[in-house]
């Protein structure tokens, strides 16, 4: 049986939110850049006005402000990102339960089951994209095709705010002119591969014995031959959405110089309680810690390494950041600032290796313990609770919530 | 035309909550202190507020005779509020 496959792509997703929820940037070029500091920034996403300056994502932001110097640049917000992800994916799940995250702002939805009764591919995903504009407040582009890589294909063709079908009977004639680097699967360098064999597009992978690709480019190759000639028969698998950090850091200069070992303690509990809250909100464990030391000469040293289990738990974070610490700081100096980071963060789905040493019932409770705080601080405001020794740290700054480092660990 | 602007401004509410779950506004205070009894709820539906760049459950009610739009964003309420120059 034909299958119906969409794709459903919101268009230039982290700037269309951060436009969504300050309305005032929306008459200005925009770009979400992982760094303010203009010498380490990339831009991570742009909206339309600043893509026709050509701010392009993944260069750095000076570069980027070369092109277009009225350039607004924002932080990313993951943790919004992340719930409008969710909401869009509760949108999709109305029409199947076979729907495939690809990144937080695409899935495939599979909705070859549901066109009895709702209608065609195109009606489903007209519905959606409605939906969504009126929903979220955001705009989608959509591909409707018998496979995924098609349905890919279709999104990329009309946005934003459009849908794209590429019917059995047409696709020939939609897709095989378009570029070879335009199908899922062809990264930059199969491209170089296949252009210096002279093979620029779709239809000239389609065209070409699927001999030769096996024998230069193995098994993918023969993917690749049978992508452009519509014969993917891969599944829309249940995938969720994650948050694309690779660590989780917070740090700060402290108020006064830290004189002992008790005090850098209170300091790394404090910076691991917003450390934990990200990790929560991002479905994401910690498997290492990594700390950066300055001490009141300026001089900086880092050390980092693995934790015996992955763990999202504020204090068991500070425990290990604190134990490294002891382990390395020899206190030739005071210390004026301290950076804590989670660092080689895995899914929270990610079923862990317990070790024979550790004590699995005294980290369950530990775990349940972190998950109540969480909720409390989700309904009463994040100071509402603490660690007592945390209270009136005279050495910590106030404000220091607000500073908080991600994705790449330079400050934003 | 400039468009009016408007201001995302979150208020207290007065809620009867039904036996079968569901929500009804029954008046809010707005932020001189001033409370709204809201007279009739007449449709509800998800949405998003362009305007002030929000989303959740949409209410739409009449107050004072006139239609206005009151948003449940997860646990709180927001109304759009035009800015007055
Ligand atoms: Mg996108």
């Amino acid at each position: 049986m034909e299958r119906t496959i969409l794709h459903c792509d919101m268009n230039n997703f982290y700037a269309s939110v951060e436009c969504f929820l300050n309305p005032k940037l929306k008459p200005y070029p925009v770009a979400v850049c992982g760094s303010a500091e203009e010498r380490h920034g990339i831009v991570l996403a742009k909206n339309y006005k600043a893509k026709a300056f050509g701010v392009s994502t993944g260069e750095a932001i000076w570069q980027a402000k070369q092109k277009c110097k009225d350039l607004v640049v924002v932080p990313p917000h993951y943790e919004e990102y992340m719930k409008f992800s969710k909401a869009a994916r509760e949108i999709y799940e109305d029409y199947t339960d076979q729907v495939e995250a690809f990144g937080m702002d695409e899935c495939w939805l599979d909705v070859t089951g549901s066109t009895m009764v709702m209608g065609s591919g195109e009606k489903i995903a007209n519905e959606i994209r409605e939906r969504i504009k009126f929903e979220l407040g955001l705009t989608i582009s959509a591909g409707v095709s018998f496979n995924k890589v098609f349905s890919k294909l279709g999104s990329d063709m009309k946005k934003p705010d459009a849908v794209t079908c590429i019917p059995k009977e047409h696709f020939k004639e939609m897709i095989w002119k378009l570029p070879a680097s335009e199908m899922l699967g062809v990264g930059r360098a199969t491209e170089k591969k296949l252009s210096s064999f002279g093979i620029r597009t779709i239809g000239d992978i389609a065209n070409w014995p699927v001999d030769f690709f096996t024998r230069k480019l193995g098994k993918c190759g023969t993917d690749l031959w049978r992508f452009a000639n519509g014969l993917d028969q891969s599944k829309v698998a249940c995938v969720d959405a994650e948050v694309p950090v690779k660590s989780v850091g917070h740090g700060i200069t402290t108020l006064q110089d830290l004189e002992d070992s008790a005090e850098v303690w209170k300091v790394m509990l404090a910076l691991c309680q917003e450390i934990g809250h990200k990790l929560y909100t991002y479905n994401k464990k910690a498997t290492g810690i990594a700390i950066d030391i300055r001490d009141n000469t300026l001089y900086t040293k880092q050390w980092q390494r693995g934790i015996p289990v992955s763990t999202q738990s504020p204090s068991l974070i500070a425990r290990e950041a604190f134990d490294l610490f002891q382990a390395r700081y020899e206190w030739k100096n005071p210390i004026r600032s301290l950076t804590v980071r989670a660092i080689n963060l895995v899914s929270t789905d990610f079923a862990d290796q317990l070790n024979i040493f550790c004590d699995a019932e005294q980290m369950d409770r530990q775990e349940r313990l972190d998950h109540v705080i969480e909720d409390i601080r989700r309904r009463f405001g994040k100071s509402i609770i603490c660690n007592a020794c945390l209270l009136n740290n005279p050495k910590m700054p106030p404000d220091c919530e607000t500073k908080v480092i991600m994705p790449t660990g330079v400050p934003t | 035309m400039n468009e009016p602007e408007y201001r995302k401004v979150y208020v207290d509410v007065t809620v009867l909550m039904r036996k079968d779950g569901t929500l009804l506004p029954k008046s809010f205070r707005w932020e001189d202190g001033e409370k709204y009894p809201i007279d009739r709820v007449l449709h509800i539906t998800p949405a998003a507020s362009l305007k002030v760049g929000g989303r959740g459950t949409r209410y739409t009610v009449k107050i004072n005779g006139m239609e206005r739009y009151m948003f449940r964003e997860e646990d709180r309420w927001f109304v759009e509020a035009p800015i007055i120059r």
